[in-house]
């Protein structure tokens, strides 16, 4: 299972994996934003912790539908579902290929970009964990719509309208704990439930993405 | 490998019904059939890939390594690369001998992008070698191989044979090797429609 981890980080890495891209999107985004709503830096730091998590959950979209489809188109997904390593255990290896390849470095780029949109100091910290905490559930969620909807031509689009209402709770739970430690109140709730959406999706989607992709292999 | 009154559907269609046959240890059966009969059905069914409508595949569990049309390889990745991340995934190591048996040594560090579609099969069929796996199970293993390659690929076959292996393949060329031959087309199943749950999306 390291193995498939492995190689999928070097594709990420290698030409036209993708890597980046989602990172682009979120400085596109965020760097917009200010031209935008305009100059006045009380407006951006009220909406600062809602564009950047929107920001975020958006750049993960972006790439979803390449988790499973890339290895549908070229065979390896047939290869991987009669090897010995579990389907529930490949899915978990991409999800967190892709989190580390498009979560990772959106959580370490968002303290950058809080900067442009005038979040206000104790929001920093935060902002981090709460991205920390809420990404993989992005990634994970996400394998399973990806997984839903494999094989699917042009099933992109399917994807994101499956996957944006999932995402849902993540978000408002994400933004929220920004948004409280910006404003120095006491932020532990809600970044305590975005970590269970995330252990409940990290423990719960592989199944439901595995047993979808053998569905979708048949 | 012992296949007792199968049965399997494409797309909600039954295919083939009553397939028996056994493999034994040290032989190869050859599949054939006229397309659109069901060779690749049956394959996948015998893979695990779909289920069976009816009937039983004895075979150890994890012994089938399955090669199909798509040879599962990664165009950045080098031929190496991509052999020992299967091996990798198999739990094997050592590639040596499977980029030996199919004359791969050369093109090593080669991208898999920059092989020609010969040399991708012989790249994808080299990944039975490394997964150590004991049933071959192969859907028309020989498309775009030439002749030096096709005699390649029959000699690592029975190299497998001769290790105490077995191999079900479908195909219409010889090979160079003495197996035993099943015609699909007398377990062609007559024309029905499942009564299924998911026929709409079929």
């Amino acid at each position: 299972m390291i193995a498939l981890f492995a190689r999928d980080m070097v594709l990420a890495m290698r030409a036209g994996g993708g890597f980046g891209l989602g990172l682009a999107f979120f400085l596109i985004v965020t760097v917009l934003v200010p031209f935008g709503v305009g100059p006045e830096s009380g407006v951006l730091s009220v909406i600062a912790p809602g564009i950047l998590w929107v920001g975020a959950l958006l750049s993960c979209l972006l790439s979803l539908d390449r988790i499973f489809a890339l290895d549908f188109e070229d065979g390896s997904l047939d290869l991987l579902a009669t090897a010995p390593i579990p389907l529930e255990g490949v899915v978990a290896m991409k999800a967190a290929a892709h989190w580390v390849t498009t979560g990772l470095p959106l959580v370490l780029a968002a303290p950058v970009l809080g900067l442009l949109l005038n979040l206000q100091g104790a929001g920093y910290g935060w902002l981090v964990l709460s991205l920390a905490l809420g990404t993989p559930a992005l990634s994970v969620i996400g394998s399973f719509g990806a997984a839903l909807t494999v094989g699917l031509k042009r099933g992109g689009l399917l994807l994101s309208l499956l996957v944006l209402p999932l995402y849902v709770p993540t978000l408002i739970f994400g933004a929220e704990t920004v948004k409280r430690g910006a404003a120095g109140l006491a932020a532990g709730t809600p970044a305590l439930m975005l970590a269970g959406i995330t252990l409940a999706s990290v423990a719960l989607l592989p199944f439901a993405a595995a047993a979808a992709i053998r569905v979708n292999l048949r | 490998m012992t296949v007792t009154d199968l049965a399997c559907a494409r797309g909600g269609m039954p295919v083939l019904e009553g397939v028996c046959f056994a493999v034994r240890p040290g032989t190869a059966l050859l599949l054939r059939g006229p397309n659109g009969i069901g060779k690749t059905t049956l394959l996948r069914t015998l893979a695990g890939l779909q289920p069976a409508l009816a009937g039983a595949v004895s075979a150890p569990p994890e012994s089938i390594a399955y090669a199909a049309h798509a040879d599962g390889l990664k165009a950045v990745l080098s031929v190496a690369e991509n052999l020992r991340f299967w091996a990798r995934i198999f739990g094997t190591s050592g590639i040596e001998g499977a980029l030996a048996a199919f004359d791969l040594g050369d093109l090593a560090d080669r991208q898999a992008q920059n092989l020609s579609a010969g040399q991708k099969r012989r790249l994808g069929l080299a990944r039975l070698l490394v997964t150590g796996r004991p049933i071959w199970v192969l859907d028309e293993p020989t498309v775009s191989l030439d002749a030096a390659s096709v005699a390649l690929f029959g000699a690592a076959v029975r190299a497998h044979l001769a290790a105490g292996g077995m191999a079900l393949i479908a195909t219409h060329i010889d090979l160079g090797f003495t197996a035993e031959v099943l015609d699909v087309s007398r377990f062609r199943a007559a024309p029905q429609r499942l009564d299924d749950f998911d026929e709409a999306f079929a």
